[in-house]
């Protein structure tokens, strides 16, 4: 468990130190405050675009983030030739793999809470001073707390998208590893689709593939909360928690594949 | 020192080409690529609410510089399309639903002249929220005051009034619609109570301006009342509101609630907004349908 500490704490001090990061976190930051001045182009429901577009920007910066530094946790050590020292320290490879991984969370979670900070700081100006009248449009108040239920899924989501990224950093280049990623999470956006192919085809093989696509690929879908949220929709407990349980799980099966892939590579 | 002079130089030329006739504009402001509100749905992946709020940005834009351009044959063809796009993208925008029934219902150039897509609109609203009072208040609205249809108005009233936290003004105001029609009283009423209870800024502006219509549409008849008395008793009309003024039967020269000065037609006795009056145009009289 040391080891991965270790790991996990080198990988946040290299982000950290990175500042394309800082570029990604300041642009975020500075679109979600430019919200404020978009919702002003609009007759009512500024609220909601502030809303919708800081929710929007932590979840794109914040897939930016998973995807560009992911990809690169392994492929660098393997660039660089730096994998060598390490696996001849007494580090076994699931724990460099989780280590890396673990890193890159804890990156994502002070990044998204500089986001959460700077989203809240807008909407708290955006409510101060309003009449109550003007209030009484909103369907939630602007300092929500529920937006925070949004935001842990996205932080869940990206958890799995981290997990995703490392997979296929494990066994290919920066390049591919992004495509395989970003198309990975694009075709996890239409698995409702794939759960409703039987009422469009009639062949029940296509259908029962479509099924197991439906299953088997990892549905990003359920991570999605921000419209409810936003209009002042109730989200069952129940729902946020098997969803955050499935973004646990779901990483830990791609990590259990990066870490068998992993340990059959041989960089002798 | 090289920085200011190249910042200095940038914003420089940018001001002669401001300075220059402006480059033609390619025409694509009446183009809308997508139409399928299916289609996009779908691409927006995760962030159909915010594709939701830009199309919603791009109708307020397309009717606010529709209705201020100064061209003959103004377009609103992208507004329906536009609140279509919207509400399939978020089916929960209900400003959306309701300024937008607004935009297109308005009597054309003002706005749209559709108070039919008004209606389909609001009607695709309440397919969404079946409870959701406003929306049924707001068709009953359409019927009342673009279309005069005041049995539909009173049976949307009344449909309101029965759903769940409807206000308890809506059942008497089916009553009133239905018994007597579209005269300005029941119009005053009406708007009264808008302004009364929305919450939305922009509507409550709407019945404000509303009112004021009212009011300069029974000044009017009250200015054309004089206009007849000081007729009768000089024999003549007047010609100019001095004349009125000296002989004593208004006080100062008549304006109106924007204070934009009543103009005074002699040759036929008439009393109408000045043509610089943001009141323009007043509502038709009010003619029932069928």
């Amino acid at each position: 468990m040391r080891a991965i500490g270790h790991i996990a704490v080198n990988v946040f001090r290299e982000s950290v130190r990175d500042k394309v990061l800082y570029s990604i976190v300041a642009f975020a930051v500075m679109l979600i405050a430019v919200s404020y001045l978009l919702a002003q182009l609009t007759a009512g429901q500024d609220l909601k675009i502030i809303k919708d577009l800081g929710l929007a920007s932590i979840a794109t910066f914040g897939l930016l983030m998973a995807i560009f530094i992911g990809i690169g946790l392994v492929w660098k050590e393997v660039e660089r030739r730096s994998i060598y020292g390490l696996l001849t320290k007494p580090i076994r490879r699931w724990e460099f793999i989780l280590g890396k991984y673990v890193g890159l969370v804890l990156t994502l979670l002070v990044n998204v809470a500089v986001m959460t900070a700077a989203f809240y700081a807008v909407l708290a100006y955006q409510g101060w001073g309003v009449d109550e009248l003007a209030r009484r449009a909103w369907p939630a108040p602007p300092m929500d707390p529920a937006l925070l239920s949004a935001i842990a899924l996205i932080l869940v989501e990206l958890m799995l998208v981290t997990g995703i990224a490392l997979f296929f950093s494990t066994f290919s280049g920066p390049f591919l590893s992004a495509v395989l990623t970003l198309g990975l999470w694009v075709i996890g956006h239409f698995n409702t689709d794939l759960r409703n192919f039987e009422n469009v085809v009639e062949s029940r093989a296509a259908a029962w593939l479509a099924r197991g696509l439906y299953y088997a690929l990892p549905n990003f879908d359920t991570f999605d909360i921000k419209a409810q949220v936003v209009q002042g929709q109730h989200v069952a407990a129940s729902y946020i928690a098997l969803s955050v349980l499935y973004g646990m799980v779901y990483p830990a099966l791609v990590l259990t594949g990066a870490v068998a892939i992993f340990s059959r590579r041989d960089f002798k | 020192m090289a920085l200011g002079i190249l910042f200095t130089a940038a914003v420089g030329l940018q001001a002669v080409r401001d300075r220059q006739a402006p480059l033609a504009s390619p025409g694509t402001e009446h183009l809308l690529y997508v139409r399928s509100p299916e289609f996009l749905k779908r691409a927006a992946l995760s962030y159909d609410s915010l594709v939701a709020d830009v199309y919603w940005i791009r109708a307020v834009q397309h009717y606010g510089q529709t209705k201020l351009s100064a061209g003959q044959s103004k377009q609103y063809d992208l507004l329906f399309p536009l609140l279509d796009l919207t509400t399939s993208l978020d089916p929960r925008f209900n400003i959306a639903y309701r300024f937008g029934a607004i935009f297109l219902a308005e009597q054309y150039p003002a706005g749209a002249g559709r108070p039919d897509q008004a209606i389909a609109l609001l009607e695709k609203g309440l397919r969404q929220q079946p409870g959701k009072w406003e929306f049924a208040q707001d068709i009953g609205f359409v019927h009342y005051w673009w279309r005069k249809d005041y049995v539909q108005a009173a049976e949307w009233f009344t449909r309101a009034g029965a759903m769940p936290g409807a206000p308890n003004w809506l059942s008497p105001l089916a009553a009133v619609t239905l018994a007597q029609g579209g005269n300005r009283e029941s119009s005053r009423r009406l708007w009264q109570e808008l302004l009364g209870s929305a919450d939305a800024a922009w509507l409550r502006t709407q019945a404000r301006f509303r009112l004021s219509q009212l009011d300069a549409m029974d000044q009017i008849d009250a200015l054309e009342g004089v206009v007849r008395l000081y007729a009768q008793r000089t024999g003549s009309p007047p010609r100019t509101w001095g004349d009125v003024i000296r002989a004593g039967y208004l006080q100062g020269l008549p304006i109106d609630p924007e204070r934009h000065e009543y103009q005074l037609n002699p040759s036929r006795g008439t009393v109408t907004l000045s043509e610089r009056s943001p009141l323009n145009p007043l509502p038709t009289p009010e003619q029932p349908r069928g």
